[in-house]
């Protein structure tokens, strides 16, 4: 009783602890906030994108209150709605107070939402985690006296992470992307099929690579929360029946057998309420969308402006990635052949991953974010934030990968390198381009690492617990 | 002695008989002849015509005019006489209403050489080239129009004009460049080198070329050793011509140039003062004299125009008794003597300039010949300072900002004397506004943000809505289109200055898009702007020479006063140019390490379930050993099947070995046979 009592002060504690860093980290983005012309943050190109930039935006805005159409020009490239929703709020000036204040309010409120979401779901999962494995008999593996739990953990990483600071301050609307992103996976983690819907169709809506996705959330409708390769229960159930005849434990383990083919079963029900609530989401949004540009040239022109400049890579102004620098050094005729390469690169992945991880759809999620923000035209530090904080909520079962040391020097450096590098180029005229492309292929370089190791420590998890499940068959049967 | 009478009856025959057959002649051809003058008379006309102005800052402004006009084509045929055959094609094969080409070299300075007459207004232009045309065509097909106009001006003028064809060259004003036409399209190319072998082209469109006439006067290595000089040619075209002035076609060349002349030191006794102006003669300026007319023009006058600063400034010497009194009349008495008696001397009718009247002289070349040329001389007796008549507001441009990402552009408008006659014609028209007009065109990659518009007015921030009483903007499409900026701004009279500012994003450009020259930068073309509330004018009171001359009634002609900023120059980033396969190969080889490391991860089996695969394998079907012995090679490690792998690999190996012998045969049987 004592040190049940001891362990809930303790969590409370930690608890309290969590909730002044959650604070800590508003107030210290609200403290950036105030000094936005001495950062300038908003034009870095590693916040700002020409998909992301609120500059963008507000030129956007301007054209459609001058009544043309926003995307007349090469400026704006986002969506409608997140114009209509935005716009007003880059117009607004409060005296006394910074430019865009009520945006990057709204940035921030984007970003607690998105670490509240962020720590709901990696609640989820260890709850899911801890279940799975005792229904395996392996218990040992979990140490019950973690110092915060691995959602909490992940909230704090992704509020303090420095990348999610800068595109929340730089005026960049990727933290509304990733809400959405966020809102996607937590809604199917707790089976809330409208809630999945809404954030799958308004996370492509707003930058298409999430439509892949698609796969994990249908994973994560059909088999639930990530747990072990589902032949582990398989096997365990049918060793228990093979051994023991004595009634009552027998009745068990039906009950346990029924419970792990329930598991296993893929549901079709709420696949296909997943569907159908994504068929009606996206339809109203294109019913919204086509609304706020019907007076200029309608739908078309949108997805013209929005996909079709995601896809065809059109604005060679540098970023993080490396399609840029290679988009505007090859040659022409090849353009085509290389756009097509690229994207099929993306989608390639899809099927192996799927296969291989199927049992796992929120380590698939983050698999397929990481893939696509690091492959994707116009990368920023936004979406890097996202999938470094959707890393930590495997914490568990990512214990022992390699190179993580080295890979977090990899990006204090290259966070350091790359502002100095595109400071020689473009400011001060003594570097050259190809300094700064380098650093971004060390940063491509430094993701597949991460994407690697983190994919193969995950696979060799599995076949610890794979290990460990057998040897406890194994010791159950001798 | 015989033949004497016969001679003498003779000749009076033969005299009479030649006056019946010239009679004869007459009778039958003066009809022919008079009605041919006439209708000559009506239609194809030429006039050249010079204009000469002593400049304030010792420089002196000679101004070349040229007109021919032809009727409307129908009643003509195709056959010119004296206009250029290639234009009126030109008209009639693209449907041309109105186009003006120019080909500049130099800037005009709008502060020391004025900026509210009617030269430095229409004949003014930014540097480089620039065109625009108004079509007659429907307004589908302007656009094809202009491209091809474009191909055929830049073979006619041996220019690099057809860049004018891309869609990212040329923009459609709207209203504000000129006011009330549609199909306007306008293009500049500001990096337009201007030389001799353009002027040539220009020159063979005058019926006497450059052999004689005025245009003998163009001494190459003079015009382009000059500080400004503008070669221009307007084109108005007029197909029904009734209610119209001058029906057919107007073809308008003249070439502006600003020259420095030597200073022959004449005037000894000022000669110590620094700011005494140079005497020149034409033969001094142009290293030529003009010998006679040409032929074929209907008029050829050399004028010589002094300023209104420059007369009120002789007539304030005069009164102080300085130079001699108007016994000789003005044009000699007062501080200037000219070698050439002018034939007559206009004085400007004067409305609303308190700072007097400007004065013209006119000299016909008619009565001059090889002989005894043409030769206008001005010596100054005493040193005379003024200033020309400034716009009402001087524009300047400039950039901002320092670094290749972003940077602004802004335009400077600055008041340049209050007590002139701007604030009167200010305070006196609409409403006590004083109207400008701007007009801007912004090559694509740079990328104009119009939110971030900002307006000063003497000072002071104003909200956009107070100034900018009419905005169009059409932003610029990547690639497709440039950024075309249109602005009517209303000032309070009292502006002193006024200054807006657009910020704006360099682009980045493909590697083959950069000119040769990337690191040289890249050219913003000149801004126009236009004060609608100032009209350029002069107005020489009714004489019938002044109608007749079409340079003076060009002067005539109310036009607002327009002015063209400067050209910017706009440094752009530069990727490397050297080494494009290796950013491809490495951005490649980064693609192949993601592939490769994580296909290679998904695929990785451990130990144990490789031996279950393998135990399977050695159960099943010889198909599935077969696959199985495939994955097995393909992984690279060796194979140990329980059935006879060396009686099978011993039979796939003679097999092997009699096809390569079988090979090998052939090979010695071909070498022998053929070889």
């Amino acid at each position: 009783m004592e040190k049940k009592e001891e362990n809930k002060r303790q969590r409370k504690k930690i608890r309290g602890g969590f909730w002044r860093w959650v604070i800590a980290s508003v107030i210290f983005r609200l403290i950036l906030i105030y000094f936005p012309q001495n950062l300038n943050l908003s034009s870095r190109p590693e916040v700002s994108t020409p998909l992301t930039s609120l500059r963008r935006l507000a030129e956007g805005y301007w054209l459609k209150q001058a009544s043309m159409s926003p995307y007349a020009g090469s400026m704006y490239h986002g969506s409608p709605l997140l114009l209509s929703v935005l716009g007003p709020l880059t117009v607004k000036r409060i005296e006394g107070q910074p430019d865009h204040v009520l945006c990057s309010l709204l940035f921030v409120i984007a970003d607690i939402m998105s670490a509240m979401l962020l720590r709901a779901t990696g609640w989820k999962l260890q709850v899911a985690y801890r279940e799975s494995l005792k229904a395996l008999d392996i218990i040992n593996i979990v140490e019950s006296s973690d110092i915060l739990a691995s959602g909490d953990i992940a909230a704090l990483v992704y509020l303090w992470n420095p990348f999610t600071i800068v595109a929340c301050v730089g005026l960049s609307t990727s933290p509304i992307e990733n809400l959405f992103i966020i809102l996607m996976l937590y809604g199917a983690c707790i089976r809330l099929v409208p809630l999945a819907a809404f954030g799958w169709v308004m996370a492509t809506h707003l930058s298409l690579y999430p439509a892949i996705l698609i796969i994990p959330v249908i994973l994560l409708m059909g088999y639930g929360l990530d747990a072990p390769p589902r032949k582990l229960f398989l096997l365990k159930g049918y060793c228990k029946i093979g051994d023991n005849n004595s009634g009552n434990i027998h009745c068990e383990q039906e009950e346990m057998i029924n419970r792990s083919k329930a598991q296993i079963i893929f549901s079709r029900r709420p696949v296909v309420l997943f569907f159908f609530w994504t068929t009606l989401w996206s339809v109203y949004v294109l019913v919204l969308c086509g609304i706020s540009v019907k007076q200029y040239s309608g739908l078309w022109e949108m997805f013209q402006r929005t996909y079709g400049f995601i896809l065809t890579v059109e604005d060679m102004s540098p970023n993080i990635g490396v399609l840029w620098y290679f988009f505007a050094e090859v040659f022409d005729f090849f353009r085509n052949f290389f756009l097509i390469v690229f994207h099929v690169n993306i989608l390639f992945m899809i099927l192996p991953l799927a296969i291989r991880l199927n049992h796992r759809p929120c380590f698939l999620a983050f698999v397929y974010i990481a893939i696509s923000s690091m492959l994707k035209s116009y990368p920023s530090v936004g979406d890097s934030a996202l999938y470094l904080g959707l890393l930590v909520l495997f914490l568990d079962e990512l214990a022992d990968m390699p190179f993580s040391f080295f890979i977090f020097c990899g990006y204090v450096g290259i966070s350091l390198l790359s502002p100095v590098m595109h400071n020689l180029w473009i400011w001060r005229g003594t570097g050259n381009a190809n300094f700064y492309f380098a650093t971004a292929i060390a940063y491509a370089c430094l993701q597949i690492i991460l994407l690697v190791e983190s994919v193969s420590a995950m696979l060799n998890h599995d076949r610890k617990l794979r290990k460990l499940s057998v040897a406890n068959l194994q010791d159950g049967k001798s | 002695m015989s033949i004497r009478p016969i001679d003498v009856m003779a000749i009076p025959l033969k005299s009479t008989h030649f006056f019946i057959f010239l009679l004869l002649l007459s009778n039958i051809f003066t009809p022919i002849i008079s009605f041919g003058l006439t209708i000559e008379q009506e239609r194809e006309e030429f006039y050249e015509e010079l204009l000469l102005r002593p400049l304030p800052d010792r420089k002196v402004l000679a101004h070349f005019h040229f007109q021919s006009t032809a009727p409307s084509s129908n009643s003509n045929g195709r056959h010119h006489h004296l206009f250029p055959k290639a234009i009126s094609q030109l008209v009639q094969k693209f449907q041309i209403k109105e186009m003006e080409l120019s080909f500049t070299q130099g800037r005009w300075n709008y502060e020391l050489w004025g900026g509210f007459d009617p030269i430095s207004s229409s004949n003014a232009k930014p540097p480089g080239v620039e065109l625009w045309a108004v079509f007659d065509v429907p307004q589908d097909q302007v656009d094809a129009s202009w491209k091809n106009l474009t191909h055929t001006l830049s073979g006619l003028f041996c220019a690099s004009i057809n860049f004018l064809e891309s869609s990212t060259m040329y923009s459609a004003p709207q209203w504000s460049f000129r006011p009330a036409t549609g199909n306007i399209r306008y293009g500049m190319l500001p990096r337009e080198a201007v030389c001799t072998e353009n002027l040539t082209p220009w020159l063979k469109l005058l019926p006497c070329r450059d052999k004689d006439g005025l245009s003998a006067l163009m001494d190459r290595p003079s015009i382009y050793k000059s500080f400004y000089h503008s070669q221009r040619l307007h084109l108005t075209s007029n197909k029904s011509g009734p209610e119209g002035m001058n029906p057919g076609i107007i073809l308008e060349q003249t070439l502006t140039v600003v020259l420095q002349p030597n200073s022959q030191r004449t005037s000894m006794t000022y000669s110590g003062e620094k700011n005494v102006q140079p005497s020149w003669s034409l033969s001094s300026i142009f290293g030529r004299k003009v010998s006679g007319r040409c032929v074929l023009a209907k008029s050829s006058n050399v004028y010589l125009q002094l300023e209104r600063g420059l007369v009120a400034e002789l007539k304030k010497n005069k009164n102080n008794g300085v130079g001699n009194i108007a016994s000789e009349g003005f044009w000699s008495g007062t501080g200037f003597e000219l070698s050439v008696r002018p034939d007559k001397v206009f004085e400007e009718e004067n409305s609303s300039h308190r700072r007097g009247s400007s004065v013209l002289f006119e000299f016909s070349v008619d009565k001059y010949s090889d002989s005894q040329p043409f030769d206008l001389g001005l010596k100054w007796k005493f040193p005379v300072t003024w200033s020309s008549e400034p716009a009402p507001l001087h524009a300047s441009r400039f950039l901002m900002g320092s670094g290749n990402e972003r940077g602004a552009i802004a335009i400077l408008l600055k008041s340049a004397d209050l007590n002139d006659a701007s604030l009167g014609t200010c305070s006196s028209s609409n409403g006590y506004k004083f109207r400008v007009d701007v007009f801007q065109v912004v090559p694509w990659y740079v990328k104009v943000y119009y939110h971030t518009l900002q307006l000063f007015v003497n000072g002071q921030p104003k909200a956009v809505g107070d100034v900018i009483e009419k905005i169009h903007v059409s932003p610029s499409k990547d690639k497709i289109s440039p950024g075309v900026m249109e602005m009517v701004l209303q000032f309070p009279c009292d502006v002193k200055s006024a200054a807006l500012t657009l910020e704006f994003d360099k682009g980045f450009l493909h590697i083959d898009e950069y000119p040769p020259d990337a690191n040289q930068g890249f050219d913003i073309p000149s801004a126009a702007i236009s004060f609608p509330n100032f009209y350029t004018s002069l107005l020489f009171p009714g004489n019938c020479s002044v109608d007749k001359s079409p340079m003076l009634s060009k002067f005539q002609e109310k036009n607002p006063v327009l002015s063209y900023t400067e050209v910017l120059l706009v440094p752009l980033t530069t990727p490397d140019f050297s080494m494009p396969y290796n950013v491809i190969t490495i951005t490649c080889t980064v693609f192949a390490l993601y592939f490769g490391s994580l296909l290679n991860v998904l695929r990785r089996r451990v130990d144990e379930e490789e031996r279950l695969l393998k135990s399977k394998a050695g159960k099943t079907a010889p198909l599935s050993g077969l696959l199985s012995k495939l994955s097995a090679k393909l992984r690279g490690r060796p194979q140990e099947t329980p059935q006879s792998p060396s009686n099978s690999s011993s039979l796939i190996s003679s097999k092997l070995l009699l096809k390569v012998f079988l090979v090998a045969v052939l090979a010695v049987a071909w070498q022998y046979y053929f070889g």
